[in-house]
């Protein structure tokens, strides 16, 4: 969720010491605060002039999303395919902010099972519905009997979480009998309060006994959970993973992202001319991976690249060096090349400067024959959900060939690059990426292909 | 599961009463405090003003981060970075909460992007110029060992040297009665692949680590953080294994060969 403008923040402006430069290859060079530089032993490998080796494929035994689009992939292909968008006037909260948002429906009448009822919340009641779908848990109970629970690892991402608990606990609080005031007593449960509340939630529900970790980096958090359950499979450390992501509409991001001047009034418009912000939405969203065997014909990870923007805590790097960092890093693992890439699931937040640098950094990597989206336009931008939504896109993409266009978007800004299609394609590709960037400058971009295929 | 390997090259440590490794190796080998320690770190990496308009989660894990790094001689900005906290910055989430619901249209937008479990993250790789991958993680209790196997992934993938940083904050205002952790903590290693320093071996097992009295533990007990104590005690006392809190009946267990 690289965010723009009239921010008014003590950001560390004085701290950006490190100020990235252009070799000839054009690969990002940094040089570092002298203060510190001459104190210390570089590693051999300098950063940003290597690029990863190409890493083992993980195989995609199952995946879904649940959107404002609907529960399950089946209702996400279909509104993509029928270009009918989630977006609704916001109905958020009592006193709603001019916007549109992303709204899951029911997940107000769908309580978590009596067994779950302590991780109760907005966020872990869309986890759990998330969950039921397209046969994740058959898949992962599959998984179970052939490893074991505790060769599955559980990664998942979130930004804040069941904050939303919070937030409400605090408008209820009351002062008790001696005067102290306190939480009701349904919300006093600390669990609830706290980032892994979401990861938590999921080792009681699934009872895997892995590696469980929740991921928070912002609007970047469930697409970097691929690459560490990637990294957990490729290490030995377990044999397959239960990946994901989920965050559901708050207070907190609503007013923050209002301060932060970058909601828009209107349904968002990513890379249109006049886009004036975002949309933000809620969602959920799971893949079950799983070491590929040789012979594997099915869906994989490929490839991931992971980056920092070493530049703002809300704003994009201005040239999108660690964007472009992140795409060729996850290139380099697939050991693929740009002309590869059939589709690219854009972060594309319909905030002026995220979409002009996103798309300045696609045009200085693909070439014009690349079709590249926002789907921001359906669904909102749902910040931790993001990358797990719109992976799922690119694998909808890679299996089915609809190639999403851009919703509610008309004029093309002549800023960005032919890369950038607003109407919907169908064809064959070999590969999708999908790219998500969040606040603090943090990267990641994944590609995805098929088992045996280039 | 496999076993994962990494040298211990650098190390950085700061909780209240004891503002670096060396006074705390020293409160563990004669429980000797500072006579006069800082009462919130000041990390050379911000400058002035910025230091001061600094959370403290941002403040402790930039010290402690630089530290470690300063101890093995490896620049900050080649690092590929793990950030480990079980709850982010206490402080932020209370006004945060707090604020929208006595005036939410006056929230501020700094506090806002600061709010992010990654702040510190997000931070560091702009004060240090670093653009290599940098992670927020949070697993509870857990939240240290998995940051652990995380950095140490990462070196049995394709990375050569990891930073990790461990950090939790007090909680303040009505969330402290529910959630509890009391003072500063941070602590930092840089692991390599390779080198010099002390090797780790870890495995995830299952099991409850054994209850930890070491000096740095019982010091810094009441931080959420506590939980990565035990190694550092261990590191300290010159031991050579301890097991680690890794989640609901799980544990860490990690050899310390002397490197």
């Amino acid at each position: 969720m690289h965010q723009p403008g009239g921010d008014p923040s003590p950001v560390p402006r004085g701290a950006a010491i490190g100020r990235a430069g252009r070799t000839r290859k054009g690969t990002a060079i940094v040089t570092g605060r002298s203060l510190y530089s001459g104190a210390f032993r570089p590693l051999p490998a300098v950063p940003g002039t290597s690029q990863p080796p190409p890493m083992p494929a993980i195989a995609i035994r199952a995946f879904s999303a649940t959107t404002a689009l609907g529960r399950g992939v089946a209702a996400q292909a279909t509104a993509l395919d029928t270009r009918r968008g989630g977006l609704r006037r916001n109905d958020f909260g009592a006193t709603p902010l001019p916007t549109w948002i992303g709204r899951v429906e029911g997940i107000e009448d769908a309580p978590l099972p009596p067994r779950l009822a302590a991780w109760d919340c907005r966020n872990n009641r869309l986890a759990w519905l998330a969950l039921q779908q397209d046969d994740l848990p058959e898949v992962v109970a599959r998984l179970v009997a052939r490893h074991g629970e505790d060769r599955i690892a559980l990664v998942v991402g979130t930004s804040t979480s069941s904050i939303g608990a919070s937030e409400e606990a605090y408008a209820r609080a009351r002062p008790g009998a001696d005067g102290q005031v306190r939480f009701p007593e349904d919300l006093r449960r600390p669990i609830v309060h706290t980032p892994h509340s979401l990861g938590d939630f999921l080792q009681h529900a699934t009872g895997l006994r892995g590696p469980c970790v929740t991921v928070a980096t912002a609007c970047s958090s469930s697409a970097k959970v691929f690459a560490q359950a990637a990294r957990l499979i490729q290490a030995g450390v377990v044999d397959a993973a239960l990946v994901g992501g989920v965050d559901t509409l708050c207070g907190s991001v609503l007013y923050g992202f209002n301060a932060l001047g970058l909601v828009s009034a209107d349904p968002c418009r990513p890379f249109d001319a006049a886009r004036d912000g975002l949309s933000l939405g809620e969602a959920g969203g799971f893949a079950v991976l799983e070491r590929a065997d040789a012979d594997d014909a099915g869906l994989q990870l490929r490839g991931y690249g992971e980056s920092s923007d070493a530049h703002h805590m809300s704003a994009p790097h201005p040239e999108g060096l660690g964007a472009g960092l992140a795409m060729r890093d996850a290139l380099a693992r697939a050991g693929a090349s740009p002309d590869d890439v059939g589709y690219l699931n854009l972060h594309g937040t319909s905030t002026p400067a995220n979409d002009a640098i996103e798309a300045r950094a696609v045009a200085a990597l693909f070439p014009a024959s690349l079709h590249a989206s926002s789907t921001k336009g359906w669904t909102g931008h749902t910040l931790g959900a993001a990358g797990i939504v719109e992976s799922v896109f690119a694998l909808i993409a890679l299996r089915d060939g609809l190639l999403p266009g851009i919703l509610n978007s008309a004029s093309p800004d002549p800023d960005c690059g032919p890369q950038i299609r607003f109407d919907n394609a169908r064809r064959d590709i070999a590969l999708a990426m999908n790219n998500s960037f969040g606040f603090g400058g943090n990267n990641c971009s994944l590609v995805f292909g098929r088992g045996g295929a280039a | 599961m496999s076993t994962l390997h990494a040298h211990i090259a650098g190390i950085g440590f700061w909780c209240d009463g004891l503002p670096d490794w060396s006074a705390a190796r020293a409160y563990a080998a004669s429980g000797a405090l500072p006579a006069a320690a800082p009462g919130r770190p000041a990390p050379q990496l911000l400058a002035a003003n910025e230091r001061r308009r600094a959370p403290p989660s941002v403040l402790v894990a930039l010290e402690v981060a630089l530290a470690a790094c300063g101890d093995a001689g490896i620049a900050p900005a080649t690092l590929p970075s793990v950030f480990a906290s079980t709850h982010g910055d206490l402080g932020i989430t209370d006004y945060m909460c707090a604020t929208l619901v006595d005036a939410p249209a006056e929230l501020s937008p700094t506090k806002f992007h600061n709010s992010v479990h990654n702040a510190a993250a997000g931070y560091w790789t702009i004060g240090a110029g670093c653009m290599r991958t940098t992670t927020a993680i949070s697993a509870h209790r857990g939240s240290f060992a998995q940051g652990l196997v995380e950095a140490m992934v990462q070196l049995a993938s394709d990375a050569e040297a990891v930073l990790l940083v461990g950090y939790d904050t007090a909680a303040s205002g009505l969330l402290a009665t529910v959630t509890r952790s009391d003072g500063l903590l941070g602590g930092a290693l840089v692991l390599t692949r390779a080198g010099q320093g002390p090797c780790l071996s870890a495995r995830l097992e299952d099991g409850e680590p054994e209850q930890d009295d070491g000096p740095l533990a019982t010091h810094a007990r009441g931080n959420a953080m506590a939980p990565m104590l035990p190694l550092f005690d261990a590191l300290a006392a010159g031991a050579l294994g301890v097991g680690l809190h890794a989640g609901p009946g799980r544990r860490l267990q990690l050899d310390i060969g002397r490197g």
